[in-house]
């Protein structure tokens, strides 16, 4: 009995822990003072604000671009993948497709800039921000639909077979209805990834060519406003929104997550 | 398998096998190769890499000055020991959770998984932000404390995670024979839930460690001058010294711990689920 009160006690201030933060966060997005030191009174403000703040604009957009190409490429590319992993298995591209998503973000972040640089001298901007994006993406769309496959009886591929069916339309006849949701899940998840992306992004960025989170850390650098709480608070909205959608669509993506 | 039919097979395994493979081959792998090269060579005139054909020989200038300098040993023993320490507070804090996760009943479990997963649908540099709203008045911010309260921050659902799916496979069984034969809570949890976990805590931990080891954003944006780790070093030689040998070189041995420590975890997973098996 007592041992169980202490777990809830626990465990609730961890929850406590983890929300009291983000909601002084948003909180503090509708206070009507300059400071964020304490509650004045409502406003929307600085809601209104940013949506004259050219700058942000253009992060914005920058960003619904950038995530929009490389959750689309990187969904083919993903998919591609779990279906190899599942059906062929080869040895070598489980680890091409994970370690992406394993190694700590700054090692894939100066290898890409090195390589953009040094290798292939290009100019960085938006361009590479879509490759880096599309690189860490691919290995969780992979896991995603090499679970959906690992789930479903092979024997329909069988009879599909067997019933004269060429692998095209095996493949856009049985397959692809059935990894469809796995496919959404996919995307919705690589467009979370991509939109949120702050550590890679920061290195193949450049000069010059602005995302959200990058957006954000200049101006957090500088002083604590209001204003970021604002974009703090849609941003979160956003990915919550895509999150939950996407879980709706493949159950197990919380744990893939890991 | 006649001919005809392995054909078709054989092409579409290609199909598949190949755009991903070739993408990653590119811009993963060959980048990564590329790094291991220019920690090789030297800073070219006006930072960066020297040019290739100016060069011939590969140089040692980075490693020598890498290893002649305490000052990185130092950064990277500290990187350890944070790195360390906010794994060892996430499994304290994660513990319990997790275990209020597991033993409650089945509908509500996915409900309290989900509550340790949302707050990571905010940014990551939001996620820094709150703090930065919360330690500044406190006088906090710029301390190694607030360091350590953003890492922790950062990964603990990576801990309760594991930790849940590990906790959640436990036979209570196991307690209630432990209890029939007269251990009390406390040897209960120590001898017989603890052990078994072992399993879940080292593949939180290297979920935990690994990425701690490599961050810069946290003591960037909530450490002061003094605190900055491996991370901090790697993103200075490349965007601000432009000795990218250096940072090359760097970002080698920080890839050779992470290795070694993911091998670690491994082998340490394994070995903890044979001794689980031995018990049950």
């Amino acid at each position: 009995m007592n041992s169980r009160f202490w777990l809830w006690a626990a465990s609730l201030a961890t929850y406590a822990f983890l929300y009291i933060p983000l909601a002084v966060v948003v909180i503090f997005s509708f206070n009507d003072s300059l400071l964020n030191a304490e509650w004045v009174g409502f406003t929307t403000r600085w809601y209104t604000k940013l949506l004259h703040d050219d700058d942000m604009l253009r992060a914005a957009a920058n960003s619904l671009l950038i995530a929009l190409a490389s959750s689309s490429i990187s969904t083919v590319l993903g998919a591609m993948a779990g279906l190899a992993m599942h059906r062929y298995r080869p040895r070598w591209l489980p680890l091409l497709v994970l370690t992406p998503v394993a190694m700590p973000e700054i090692l894939l972040g100066v290898s890409l800039l090195l390589f953009f640089r040094q290798v292939l001298d290009l100019s960085l901007g938006l361009f590479s921000i879509l490759v880096a994006h599309i690189t860490f993406s691919i290995g969780f769309v992979a896991v995603i639909v090499r679970a959906r496959l690992a789930g479903m009886d092979e024997s329909i591929f069988e009879a599909a077979r067997d019933l004269g069916a060429s692998p095209w339309a095996t493949f856009r006849r049985i397959t692809l209805p059935l990894i469809m949701p796995a496919l959404l899940a996919g995307f919705l998840m690589a467009f979370t990834l991509s939109i949120d992306d702050f550590v890679i992004t920061f290195f193949v960025a450049g000069v010059g060519v602005n995302t959200l989170p990058l957006q954000i850390y200049s101006m957090i650098k500088v002083a604590v406003t209001p204003e970021v709480n604002a974009v703090s608070t849609l941003l979160m909205a956003l990915t919550l929104t895509l999150i939950l959608l996407a879980s709706r669509f493949a159950p197990d993506l919380l744990k893939a997550r890991q | 398998m006649n001919t005809t039919r392995s054909r078709p097979a054989g092409f579409a395994k290609w199909i598949v096998t190949l755009p991903p493979t070739l993408f990653l081959l590119a811009f993963f792998l060959l980048p990564a190769l590329i790094v291991v090269l220019a920690g090789f060579r030297e800073t070219g005139e006006f930072g960066g890499l020297a040019p290739v054909d100016s060069v011939a020989a590969l140089s040692l200038d980075a490693w020598r000055f890498l290893l002649g300098d305490v000052i990185y040993l130092e950064i990277f023993l500290r990187s350890f020991f944070v790195a360390a320490l906010t794994t060892l507070i996430c499994i304290v804090l994660a513990y319990p959770l997790a275990w209020l996760i597991a033993r409650s009943p089945k509908q509500r479990r996915d409900f309290l998984v989900l509550l340790v997963i949302l707050p990571f649908a905010s940014n990551f540099l939001v996620r820094i932000y709150a703090w930065i709203m919360l330690l500044g008045p406190a006088g906090l911010l710029y301390t190694p404390f607030a360091v350590i309260v953003g890492m922790v921050y950062a990964h603990l659902p990576f801990m309760v995670l594991p930790l849940y799916t590990n906790l959640e496979k436990h036979d209570p069984a196991l307690l209630e024979a432990a209890q029939d034969l007269g251990a009390n809570a406390w040897t209960r949890f120590w001898r017989v839930t603890f052990p078994l976990s072992l399993p879940g805590i080292f593949s939180g931990s290297a979920l935990v460690f690994i990425p701690v080891l490599g961050m810069f954003a946290v003591p960037e944006l909530l450490g002061g001058t003094g605190d900055i780790l491996i991370g901090n070093l790697i993103k200075e030689q490349f965007l601000e010294n432009r000795d990218w040998p250096l940072g090359s070189a760097l970002s080698i041995m920080l890839t050779a711990c992470v290795l070694a420590l993911a091998g670690l975890a491994a082998w340490a997973a394994k070995r903890g689920l044979h001794g689980t098996e031995a018990v049950t």
